[in-house]
This record gives C-alpha cells, structure tokens and sequence, in this order.
C-alpha cells in the first residue's frame, strides 16, 4: 500500500485544515485504512466524532506522515475499525455514547462514557435521545477453577482520581484486570462547542490538572494554526519553559510515588521535596503554582522577570545537586529493584500496535517524542536527547523518567540563556470563514492531541482533547496479567495515566 | 543510603511555622460544630479525600500537604484510606452525575460526627463545567457542606488554613 501522503490525495483534501492535510475518505479508503492499521503499517492517533461523521487521526512512520481521515456517516453508521484494531474499541465506544453513531461490527455493545446517568442519551448528537442507556453494566464473563474477584474503586484508598478496577485473581496472581472508566466525564466537548476562545481555553487547562499546561500549549497551537498565525518568539520560549518545569514536578512526584508504592517512603520524602521546589519557583516565576492559563491562543499571559530568571536558574542548580543521590540510591537497593525490575512488562507487539506516547512507548521501544518527530518552536532550536529503552517493565519506566528530567533541566537552561526579548502575545485575527486545525503537544505523559474547527467570529464549532492516555490504559490491563495483586500499584503509578483526560 | 540519612538529621528542619488559622472559615465552620462532637475529637482528625469529579489539579495540591515544608500530621491531621475512619470528607470538583452515587455512598459510610470540606472552585458551584448534562453542580448539591475552601486549585498553604479553622474550632469547645 501507498504511504499515507500518497494515499490521501485519493479523497477530496479539505481546504481549510492546517498544517497536517484532512481527508474526506470513500467507504473503500477507510476499509483500506482499517486495513493498514491492522497490519501494522499506519498507527491510530485518536478516533472522534462529530453528529454526522467519524474522523480519524494517523501516522505513518515510514512516511513520517501524520494526516486526519473523515468519513460521512449519513446514515449513522460506519465500518468499526476497533474490529480489526483493537486500539480504536474505548474511542468507539465512546464516540458511540457521545454522538449515537453505530460502528458496524464493533464486539463490544457496552457504553463506555455513559454510565446511564445523564438523563439523556448521544448527548453531543444533532438530537440527544431523551431515554438513557440502562445503568447495568456487564463485566467479562469468568470461568474456570480457584478464581476470585476484587472489585477496586470508583473511590480509591489513596488521593487519586476515581475509576473502576476489577481484578479476577487466581490466588496472589492477577489473570485479567477490567478497567471501567467514565467517572469523571464533565462533557468538556459539549461545553466547548459555541464557546469563544478564552472559555474554551480555561476547559482545555483544565482538561487533566498535571498537564495544564500541556493542554493549554496544544490548544493555542491548534487555534494559531486555525487562523494561520504564530506566537512572538519570547512567548514560545516561555511556553517550553513552563512545559518543561511542568514536565519535571510530575517525573519528581511519579518517581517518588513508585517507590513509595514498594514501600520505599525515602526517596518519596525527597522527591516532594524536589517538587514542591519547583512549583514554588513556577509561582514565583509565573504567578501560579502549576502555571495554569498562562498559555492563551496567540502567546503568554506573563512575564518573567530577572527575578524569575534567578529563581529558575537557583533551581536548576538544585535538583542537580540532589537528583543524583537520589537515582544513586534507587539504582543501587537491591530490595527496591526487585519490585521494579521485570513487573509490569508492556510486551513489544504491543506496543507497535496501540502506539502509545511518552514513557510508556519509549520505556518499551518506542522513539516517538512530538518536540523531536514534529520539532514545534521553540523545540526545533534546542538540543536535546529522547531516552529510548526496550524492557518495557515498571524499572523501565523509572528511568524513562530519569532521564527526562536531566534533559529537561538541560532544556531549561538552553531556554534561558537563548530567551529572547520582545512580545508576549500577539492580537489574534477574526476568522472570517470556517477553519480547522490539528495540533500535537508533547505533555509529561506524552503526545496530547487538539482537534478544532473555528466558526467565523472565532467561536469553537467543535473541539476534541485526546489525552495520551486513551492508549495507555488498555496496555496497563496487559502489563499487570501474571503480575501479583501488591504490584498493582506500582504498575499503575508506572503509567499514571490521567482519568479526568481520558473521561473528559 | 547512610549519607542521606545523615544529611537529613544535621541539616536545619524543612518545616513551615504554621500558618494562622483562616478567619473567614473560622467563622463558617463555627456553626456547623455541635459541643459533644468537640469533646469526642479533641484535636485529631481523619480526613478522607473523595474526587467526584475534579480535573487532578486540587488532588496534587492536597497531596503537596503532606511533604516536609506543610508537614500536615503535626496538626494532628492524617489522610485516611477509608471513609469508615474519617472524620472529614475533602470533596473535589463539580460532582459528576457518574460519581454522584459514589459520593452519597461515601458520606453514608462515614460515620457521625462528620464534616465536609469542599475543595476547589470546581466544587463550590460546578465552576466553568456548571451546565453541563454530565455535570450535578458543586458539592452541596449532593452532601452538607462545612467548610469550602476557593482557588484553582488552592494552594496548599491555604487549605492548611481551613483545615486549622476546623481543628480550632473543634478544639474551643
């Protein structure tokens, strides 16, 4: 099969779509396309509708392509893709909640979103249904000798998002976990829609709380890109730098809250110590402890003053004194690397076929990083390293994180020292026709994908946040199976991934 | 290992003073504090978090509470894994219509007396998610509330201040 540029110029290519190309695909092109993920040739970026169509997000690493693929659906339906690529099921599911488009053929008939309360039924369709979906919900079914259940959640014993975990155990070891998301589900799409940008973007900060800026970085780029425009150069540096800082406090709070969870409260005591010194110099630096709306569409809200610049520059010096004895001290406990080294393994096929970013992907040989693979301003300018590992197990993970921090901090650095003067944002320009978008953000959990069409008058017609998450949490089901029922926690601590992203 | 240890005892304590309790809900929690509740209770008390629908934003500041510059259980106040031990409920977010079933299970399981503290502006009146189909509102459309604490999320030192109010004006009984 053609790459995936070629194989676009098939359809009728939208006009108003930047930068990547939008296709508006035959029933023949999605089939072939079902095909080409299946096999393995193309990877699924994110899959969401719209009240009479289905789009798709790809990638073609050969091509080093990424593209979006709309099909009509006048008739409500649509070939499911999640039959032959299982990544595509959780994002059918709910685009089947959310809009009542049926995937012909998808094996799972269950809501996913939806749990049967919202009083309405395809909420975000032309017609909402005023009957909701019945509230039973089915778990897979279990057979066989010796086996038990532990049903975890939606209120977990520690501070943490709510979701649902059902283990099925055969003595101390786990033989299938099912997740049940959908909890937290705001409806932060339906919201957006009609939205002008500054509501909109105040919903995209706060689609995952770690990753507020992150969201806030991937939405302006989507609604710059929309009207064709570029943030000053002083606003990208400053942007990448609370990305980065962003990027660390979490690496810090994950890195500790793993050990933590093997029982090893140490390194967890001085991690939260490491973190809450970055978010103290992010408030002092930005005014807001996790910079929250500090991104807006067409620049910063902030400046950094020489102030800050000390402040960051005092914190870097920092963790780079007492990071060290910290990666020192984990790599050199035997009791603790027992815990961590071959728990959890994401197998490799598996991650080729559900394409997941950050450090899950790349703790399981996955290269893929948006700042090096799309190179945004101002991540093109800077020099930097993606740590790539290929045991895939919680170990793997951890040094995933590791290493991102000291390539953060050296990233940091290289912005301060190349931070240019001048504007902090820019007047955006009123759309005078209908435009769209797609923009891609490399948050601390990985690749956070916008999808947006702006009316005339820039209100939001329809905006969608894909949170890396959506193909993590399927391998997090994988990795724990063999696994025993105490590690659980440390392979989801491994993963983090976000609820609040995921359900929306 | 040893050298960190050792790091750790000689160098100076990380540990804020504490921060005065906070006026404003000292005032709000007054009424809500009924005398044998003080007596019971004296200056201890269990808090259970309960996000019921929050974007993550409060739950990081909440667990910034208990790192060695807030210390939180010096106050006599230690986060709890079941809301059969609480005496606290800390709600986040505009309460979901998918996690309103959890949080009135929640409450019926924690045991009299008990207070709420809602967290967050998401959680006083649903905050920018207010409207939606998938959205109840803020806490007290779903259970009692004692205490509520503003910010997006508040800072930890500010949430310090609440919980101070609530454990002062238990104590003055």
């Amino acid at each position: 099969m053609a790459g995936l540029t070629e194989f676009l110029r098939k359809g009728d290519i939208a006009s108003s779509h930047r930068p990547f190309p939008r296709t508006a695909a035959t029933v023949e092109m999605w089939n072939e396309t079902i095909a080409a993920l299946a096999s393995g040739q193309w990877q699924l970026l994110g899959l969401w509708g719209e009240p009479d169509r289905v789009h798709m997000a790809l990638r073609d690493e050969a091509d080093e392509a990424i593209a979006v693929m709309t099909l009509d659906c006048p008739s409500r339906r649509y070939p499911s893709v999640g039959l032959h690529h299982p990544p595509a099921l959780r994002l059918e599911r709910s685009v089947r909640d959310l809009f009542g488009l049926e995937p012909i053929g998808l094996p799972d008939q269950r809501g996913w979103l939806d749990h049967g309360n919202w009083d309405i039924r395809h909420p975000l369709a032309a017609r909402p249904d005023a009957t909701p979906i019945d509230k039973a919900y089915a778990f897979l079914p279990i057979e066989g000798d010796g086996l038990h259940q532990i049903p975890v959640g939606p209120v977990h014993a520690g501070i943490i998002e709510p979701g649902h975990f059902r283990f099925t155990a055969n003595g101390e070891t786990v033989v299938r976990l099912e997740q049940r998301l959908g909890y937290v589900h705001k409806g932060i799409e339906g919201l957006m829609a009609g939205a002008n940008l500054d509501a909109a973007g105040k919903l995209a900060a706060r689609t995952s709380g770690d990753s507020t800026v992150a969201y806030g970085f991937a939405f302006a780029r989507a609604v710059e890109a929309a009207l064709g425009v570029e943030a000053p150069p002083r606003a990208r540096h400053l942007r990448a730098l609370m990305a980065e800082l962003e990027r660390i406090a979490n690496h810090l709070g994950d890195f500790g809250a793993i050990c933590n969870d093997a029982s090893f409260a140490l390194i967890q005591a001085h991690c939260a110590v490491l973190r809450e010194k970055v978010l103290r110099t992010a408030h002092a630096s930005f005014g807001h402890r996790l910079m929250r709306d500090r991104i807006v569409p067409g620049g910063v809200t902030t400046d950094i003053g020489s102030d800050g610049i000390t402040a960051i520059r005092a914190l870097l010096a920092d963790i780079r004194a007492h990071f060290p004895d910290l990666v020192e001290l984990y790599d050199n406990t035997a009791s603790l690397q027992d815990r961590t080294v071959t728990t959890g393994t994401v197998k490799a096929h598996l991650v080729r076929q559900y394409a997941p970013g950050g450090y899950v992907g790349r703790a399981g040989g996955r290269a893929f990083d948006v700042r090096r693979n799309l190179a945004y301003a101002p991540y093109d300018k800077l020099d930097f390293d993606v740590p790539v590992l290929d045991t895939g197990d919680v170990n793997a993970r951890v040094w995933i994180r590791i290493r991102e921090i000291e390539q953060s901090l050296a990233m940091i650095a290289q912005l301060l020292d190349s931070l240019p003067q001048g504007a902090l944002r820019i007047d955006l320009p009123v759309a005078h026709e209908l435009c769209e978008s797609m923009a891609l953000v490399e948050g601390f959990r990985g690749d956070i994908l916008v999808w947006l069409r702006l009316d005339a008058g820039n209100r939001v017609a329809r905006c969608h946040l894909r949170d890396p998450s959506w193909f993590q949490w399927p391998l997090l089901e994988a990795a724990i199976e063999d696994n025993i029922v105490a590690d659980f926690p440390l392979c989801n601590k491994s993963f983090n991934c976000s609820y609040s992203g995921h359900d929306l | 290992m040893r050298k960190l240890l050792f790091q750790s005892l000689v160098q100076m304590s990380l540990t804020e003073p504490a921060p005065p309790a906070d006026d404003a809900a000292l005032r709000e929690v007054g009424d809500a504090l009924a005398k044998a509740a003080r007596r019971r209770l004296g200056r201890s008390l269990s808090i259970r978090e309960v996000d019921a629908g929050s974007c993550n934003g409060c739950e990081l500041e909440i667990h910034a509470l208990g790192n060695a510059y807030y210390d939180l259980e010096r106050f006599g106040l230690r986060f709890v894994a079941s809301p059969r031990h609480a005496d606290v409920l800390m709600v986040t977010g505009p309460v979901t219509k998918n996690m309103r079933m959890a949080l009135e299970r929640t409450w019926n399981a924690t045991p009299n007396p008990k207070w709420v503290v809602a967290v967050g502006d998401c959680a006083r009146d649903g905050g920018c998610f207010a409207g939606s189909y998938a959205v109840v509102g803020g806490v007290s459309a779903v259970v009692p509330v004692d205490l509520h604490i503003p910010g997006c999320p508040p800072p930890p030192l500010e949430m310090l201040r609440g919980l101070l109010a609530l454990l002062e004006a238990i104590a003055k009984a």
